[in-house]
């Protein structure tokens, strides 16, 4: 087993739990208490990353260059990395302004089958000498061998690494096992993990993905982030150690910014409720759950409803405006059939 | 006795160009005279030759060795590429309808701007997610020029975005974002591009959201049906699904589009919003501009 790298998505996917409220003095506290800790890069910004704000995804509280210019500031060993969507955040009006900020290490992501749209980034930041990894999200719904391919293409434009993100925390054992040996066995560069914990699996999907030779980790402490959360880092780390690996990580350093300065940045302590566990097994992607609830009130229809109608359209992050098309639909099932007919009855409505 | 027909010449022979290729079939006052790619065993090349239309694997070389063969050009290969192409088609002065989120010609929408734009020697296509949006995001911002920001999302099927898209998936992103704030006003604006994997595959969608106070729906609606039926008139298949809505403090308007299923399938619509677009500005700029106040002469 090579030397483990853990990302800390803490302040990037926890944001998707507090609908990206996080404030510029959270990140001050997070940075300095979790600076120097080991993990390899503390990814920071807006749930779906860079150039996301919006009114589509959450608007942030925090603007993207305050955020960065914050953790910048108050990181002096560990790197500053950040995540971003290609289609979400442009060269231009992002990564440029990123890398001026002086962010180290760039995570670029696309659904599991799109890898060519990550292109034209990871090939800019590797032309900038930019440490740049490969993100598959919602990797539930491609093949190994789809995910292989596809790991290849970001391999091919520079990526150091390919994480498979669990956007959904829709994995089973098996599923962590097959595709992580799979890009393990055939991929040069490093593979990576990133776990949700829907049906209670991030920690111990993480811990199989390691055993099947991923050597990235990315979560977050406490599990803080969307739907029922992520791989919680300290729990890993305390049974990484107890199983004799190495680390290299201050564990009671880790336990210490968990204990003192995730109770001021968290709403709440994650857990599965009922609707995490169904968006999970749905395989659809956590972060909708706000949304899903808020539209769910609105409209009056169960919201495990519309986690069901979502997973049969096979939604993806980004397309939250489904939500709300998806809980009219059907709260007025009469209108499902007939495009005429739901005109007449939205244009009744507005 | 056959009607008088302006020539055109069609660059890149992906997606977008094989699907103006079969509109210009119907057309009554534009004639497709080269089909210019570069991989002779493309299936636009393939379909090209099944409908009779002279082809080239010489690209715009073609055209430079007979720039007697069109008087307008549709350029449907890359941004990186029409950077290269579009200075010599300036100096052969073909009227360059770029079909690519280059920006380097003017940016027309035909439901906004047509007129303004023939008698320009490049005009720009925007995107596909521009061409669907940003007439309603200016439909919307008439009725309420105070609105802060405007925001759009145009999700389109996997299957519809060929290599060519792909590869400009960031200038499609910046140059759909950039319209929106050019042709609206509006200072803060966004533009987000989802690809959608789906099986079957979805029809195009475009979601486009404001913040507003209080908006006034009827107004908006009112306003955005004029639109619909403008855009309708060139893409039969643009429709508004959703909206106005006002939920949470956003106003949400949400449009579909189908397409005419002339190269890919209907779920395509954001093949036909921009390719019917094209065909519109070539079809006026010919009628105008080169067979006279659109009498049709005869050969």
């Amino acid at each position: 087993m090579g030397r483990l790298q853990f990302f800390d998505s803490t302040l990037r996917d926890g944001n998707h739990a507090v609908k990206h409220q996080i404030r510029e003095e959270m990140i001050v506290d997070y940075c300095l208490g979790m600076d120097g800790s080991g993990v390899y890069t503390i990814i920071v910004g807006h749930g779906n990353g860079l150039g996301a704000s919006s009114l589509q995804v959450g608007m942030a509280l925090t603007d993207e260059h305050t955020m960065l210019q914050t953790a910048r500031s108050n990181l002096m060993k560990t790197r500053l990395g950040v995540y971003m969507i290609p289609g979400f955040g442009t060269i231009r009006d992002n990564l440029v302004p990123a890398i001026e900020t002086g962010v180290e290490v760039f995570q670029i992501g696309c659904h599991c089958t799109e890898a060519d749209t990550t292109k034209q980034h990871i090939e800019y930041l590797s032309r900038e000498k930019k440490e740049v990894y490969g993100v598959l999200m919602m990797s539930h719904m491609a093949s190994p061998e789809k995910l292989l391919e596809e790991g290849r293409k970001m391999q091919s434009y520079g990526a150091r690494g390919i994480i498979l993100m669990d956007s959904a925390g829709a994995y089973t054992p098996d599923m962590v096992r097959k595709n992580i040996s799979v890009l393990y066995d055939h991929l040069d560069s490093k593979v990576g993990f990133h776990s949700h914990n829907n049906m209670g699996m991030a920690v111990a999907n993480a811990y199989m993905a390691i055993q099947e030779g991923a050597s990235i980790i990315d979560g977050t402490l406490r599990g803080f982030g969307a739907g029922a959360g992520n791989c919680q880092l300290e729990c890993l780390i305390a049974l990484l150690e107890k199983s004799g690996v190495k680390t290299g990580i201050n564990f009671y350093q880790l336990l210490d910014v968990s204990a003192e300065v995730m109770p001021q940045i968290m709403e709440k302590d994650m857990g599965q409720d009922p609707i995490s566990i169904v968006s999970g097994q749905a395989g659809v992607f956590s972060a909708f759950k706000t949304q899903v609830l808020q539209c769910a009130k609105e409209f009056h229809v169960d919201a495990r409803d519309i986690f069901r109608e979502l997973g049969k359209r096979r939604v993806v992050a980004g397309q939250e405006d489904m939500i709300v098309e998806v809980a009219k639909r059907l709260s007025d099932p009469a209108g499902m059939s007939d495009n005429a007919n739901l005109n007449y009855q939205l244009a009744s409505l507005s | 006795m056959k009607k008088k027909k302006a020539k055109v010449a069609i660059i890149g022979t992906g997606n977008i160009g094989t699907d103006i290729l079969l509109k210009l079939k119907r057309s009554e006052v534009l004639t497709c005279t080269l089909f210019a790619g570069r991989n002779a065993d493309s299936r636009g090349i393939r379909i090209a030759k099944e409908n009779h239309i002279p082809t080239t694997i010489d690209s715009v070389r073609a055209i430079e060795e007979n720039p007697d063969c069109c008087d307008i050009v549709f350029d449907a290969t890359t941004a990186a590429t029409h950077r290269i192409h579009a200075p010599i088609l300036q100096k052969l002065n073909k009227f360059t309808i770029d079909m690519t989120p280059s920006r380097i010609g003017k940016m027309c929408i035909p439901a906004l701007n047509l007129n303004d734009c023939l008698h320009e020697r490049n005009v720009n296509l925007i995107t596909c997610g521009g061409q669907a949006s940003v007439p309603i995001a200016w439909a919307i911002s008439r009725v309420h020029p105070e609105i802060s920001y405007i925001e759009i999302v145009a999700t389109i099927a996997s299957r519809s975005a060929g290599p060519g898209t792909r590869n400009n998936i960031d200038e499609f992103t910046q140059t759909t974002g950039d319209a929106l704030r050019e042709f609206t006003g509006i200072k803060r604006t966004k533009a987000i591009i989802v690809l959608n994997p789906a099986e079957p595959p979805i029809t195009m969608h475009n979601t486009i959201y404001a913040l507003c106070e209080s908006p006034d729906l009827e107004k908006i609606r009112i306003s955005i049906k004029e639109m619909e039926k403008k855009i309708r008139y060139y893409v039969p298949g643009y429709k508004i699904v959703l909206g106005p809505v006002f939920e949470s403090g956003r106003l949400i308007v949400t449009v579909q589009v189908t397409g005419l299923g002339d190269y890919l399938p209907e779920y395509a619509g954001n093949l036909d919003i921009i390719t019917c677009a094209g065909v519109e500005i070539a079809e006026n700029y010919a009628k105008e501009r080169i067979l006279g106040n659109g009498q049709a002469s005869v050969f």
